[in-house]
């Protein structure tokens, strides 16, 4: 078999039915046309699983995938890209995890492994090199996600690299989460709900092999030249003191700061919740990703009712949604909190919004104590958002409704509560309010998997051009949906680029030498919208109704204004989302209801998508 | 060996830059370091890496190994790959890889120590200059 440059060249498909193992080798249409990580989920999650196949079934797919910048010389090509339908929005789904684990599944010889049907018990897949096994794991069902990763590191050794999901990920959560590194989690999107409903409790990988790559000389000279400007940065040392914790007392004043189940977008104890207080209070080790200086990853201990727990974080998002957003008292607080999620396996995103979202419709009288089942589901308790996420893992009481995400929440409780769920297409929204932020507000909208900030983090884009300006702002986001998750695709972590200013030219010259592919960046930016086009088209096959309706923010969003704080008394309207999804799907060569055109998709290499949607009168 | 295990995050970018400086692969297997977390135990990581302290030298059946300007080296033609010296070694600091037919082991070539963020492997940047 050709070598290919930049991957290890064999897709692993393990169908956990049958027992089977298998390998492909990597095609070159696969390669040339979705490049890694996230576009291979893209690709395989739209060709293999077909219109109405039930996200936790097994028929669902989960495709693991790392791309050609994983493991290989250069900062942080640590990420991998965990795909399939998702289960909170019954569209493609993705999430992606940093850490050890990318690099390890190519060293073994995979650039990704499709995960089909349902083992029979609970199994988990053992990886070493040319040795695959569905091993059996009874004992370990039921077990917290980071206990299971310790238990299976205590049994292989330190060198496997190890996923797991925890009870919420078994009990099918739609926000369960994958975790791997104690602290790193493919949170978003039920991706470990998609594993608990294969009955996979975990992942574990080595390998020995080497990622060949087409230029060495040349990917050291980058990545040389990479490795010198990071270190060189004056900002480096305050993301390797707090990493992403910093961004709390910024987001908060500039009123982007959910807060109180997202009424308000500045937390008055925002200080407490601080990447100081963090640092000063909790903190114990810096823990890096792969090959990565900045070392965001911070492992800390938080005590509780006299309890001590170890956890890597909190990071910014757990701190917006489990702090502010439920109104937690202090960084401390906040740690037991995401450790109590981390061990459940359920995205603290989702899971601080759900919590928020409970607490909410308790202060409003929509569920009462008999409903909790005397939990006093008051913003500002640590104990009540403990009891909540452990119904929610266990899917009893209150945790029932709100395991299928807050969309289903509201629809079971009613009271007018669904203009408060806050999400797009049925995933919770991420860590940024957004009322006074247009195309922050539009990319959570537009973002292909639902509400999620990181497709297209333009926040900066609205303070720099102004919070209240609408004309142009579809195009920032555009752009920035393609820019970013190309990293996702190519496998290396985006924070060198996004927070510490490393200039893409270098990733530009990074993919021919590791590659031997001579293709501009904007080459590739033609495959990440095919990419994002692809997804698209996952959601009209999927659904005849699917398209603009789709897109729509809660309407806390344009209904209240933002009572306090740096930005109070501003708010966005019913006219101007609609001006910005307008704008956006004209730049987008989609129609007014946000379906592709079958021109567009032609455009991109897509013909026998568009010819597939024509001919179910999807497109036109 | 004062180096300085504290300060280490754990990123292994030392394992990856000994496989790409000494067998031009990417492969952090194929190293004379190694990370290993503690973090479950103690909290921390470890660093794991020769210190030229020869008591392998001595234990080598064949005399593959001896001390060149204060750095062990293996000669990989007289090595018959039969482990002694990686039992031997008191710091685990010898590496087998199953595609190499000698153990792996740091040569003092400084890259790690070059590239580490956090500058755990100042000392190694020493005998590097020295190896030079």
């Amino acid at each position: 078999m050709r070598e290919m440059h930049g991957y290890a060249g064999t897709i692993l498909r393990v169908n956990l039915s049958t027992g089977t193992v298998s390998r492909e080798p990597l095609s070159e249409d696969l390669v040339s046309g979705y490049i890694g990580g996230r576009g291979f989920g893209a690709h395989f999650i739209y060709r293999e699983v077909p219109p109405g196949t039930d996200p936790l079934g097994p028929g669902n797919k989960l495709v693991v995938a790392a791309g050609p910048f994983s493991g290989v010389f250069l900062p942080s090509g640590a990420k991998t890209s965990f795909s399939a339908k998702s289960p909170a929005t019954g569209l493609y789904g993705d999430s992606n995890i940093g850490g050890h684990l990318a690099g390890e599944l190519k060293y073994a010889g995979y650039d990704a492994i499709i995960i089909e049907g349902r083992a029979q018990g609970p199994s988990y897949l053992f990886i070493e090199d040319d040795r695959v096994e569905i091993r059996p794991c009874e004992k370990l069902w039921g077990m917290g996600a980071i206990k299971t990763e310790k238990a299976l590191k205590d049994e292989l050794g330190d060198e496997f690299q190890i996923a797991t999901i925890g009870p919420a990920g078994e009990n099918m959560v739609v926000f369960a989460s994958v975790n791997h590194d104690i602290g790193r989690q493919a949170g978003r999107c039920g991706m470990g709900a998609v594993m608990g409903s294969k009955n996979l409790k975990a992942i574990a990988v080595r390998g020995t092999k080497s990622v060949p790559v087409a230029d060495m000389a040349g990917l050291r000279k980058v990545a040389d030249e990479m490795f010198s400007a990071l270190a060189a940065n004056a900002a480096l040392k305050v993301w390797q003191d707090q990493g992403l914790a910093q961004v709390t007392t910024w987001s908060n004043s500039i009123g982007a700061l959910p807060t109180r189940n997202f009424r308000q977008n500045f937390y008055e104890n925002a200080e407490a919740l601080s990447g100081e207080r963090m640092r000063s209070d909790i903190h114990v080790r810096d823990k890096a990703c792969f090959a990565c200086p900045m070392a965001t990853g911070k492992y800390c201990r938080a005590r509780h009712r006299g309890e001590t727990v170890f956890l890597e974080g909190p990071e910014y998002e757990t701190t917006a949604l489990i702090g502010s957003n439920c109104a937690l008292g202090s960084i401390e607080e906040v740690a037991y909190a995401n450790y109590m999620c981390d061990e459940l396996g359920l995205d603290t995103i989702s899971g601080g919004s759900a919590v928020a979202f409970a607490m909410e419709c308790f202060e409003r009288g929509i569920i009462t104590k008999e409903d909790t089942g005397g939990i006093e589901a008051r913003f500002g308790s640590l104990d009540a958002f403990v009891e909540i996420v452990k119904l929610i893992a266990a899917r009893k009481g209150i945790g029932e409704p709100l395991s299928r995400g807050v969309r289903a929440a509201a629809a079971a409780w009613g009271g007018g509560s669904e203009d408060f769920a806050i999400q797009v297409k049925g995933l919770e929204w991420s860590g940024y309010e957004s009322r006074g932020a247009p195309s922050m507000m539009l990319a959570y909208m537009t973002c292909d998997i639902g509400a999620h900030h990181n497709r297209a983090w333009s926040i900066t884009h609205d303070i720099a051009v102004g919070r209240n300006v609408i004309e142009g702002k579809a195009a920032k986001v555009i752009e920035l949906q393609h820019v970013r998750p190309l990293f996702d695709c190519l496998g290396v972590c985006r924070l060198q680029w996004v927070e510490l200013g490393l200039p893409l030219e270098y990733y530009a010259r990074l993919y021919p030498a590791v590659t031997g592919r001579q293709e501009t960046w904007d080459d590739l930016l033609v495959k990440s919208e095919r990419i994002w086009n692809l997804v698209r088209a996952f959601g009209v096959r999927e659904r005849a109704d699917f398209g603009r309706a789709d897109d729509q923010p809660p309407r806390r969003f344009y209904t209240e204004p933002v009572p306090d704080g740096p930005l109070a008394g501003s708010r966005i309207t019913r006219e101007d989302l609609d001006r910005l999804l307008d704008e956006y799907y004209d730049l987008r060569g989609w129609d007014r209801n946000g379906r592709p055109t079958a021109k567009t998709l032609e455009r991109l290499g897509l013909g026998d998508v568009a010819a597939e949607l024509l001919a179910k009168g999807r497109i036109s | 060996m004062k180096l300085d295990a504290e300060r280490c995050t754990g990123c292994k970018l030392c394992q990856l830059v000994c496989s790409v400086v000494n067998f031009r692969e990417n492969n952090p297997k194929k190293a004379g370091i190694r990370v290993v977390s503690r973090l479950f135990t103690d909290a921390r990581y470890d660093v794991v890496v020769c210190d030229q302290c020869g008591v392998c030298i001595d234990a080598c059946p064949v005399g593959a190994i001896s001390m060149e300007d204060d750095v062990v080296r293996i000669d990989p033609n007289m090595c018959t790959n039969c482990g002694v010296c990686v039992e031997t070694c008191p710091n685990g600091a010898l590496f087998s890889h199953p595609d190499v037919d000698y153990p792996i082991k740091c040569v003092a070539c400084g890259e790690c120590a070059r590239l580490c963020p956090r500058g755990v492997l100042d000392t190694l940047a020493d005998v590097g200059k020295v190896a030079s």
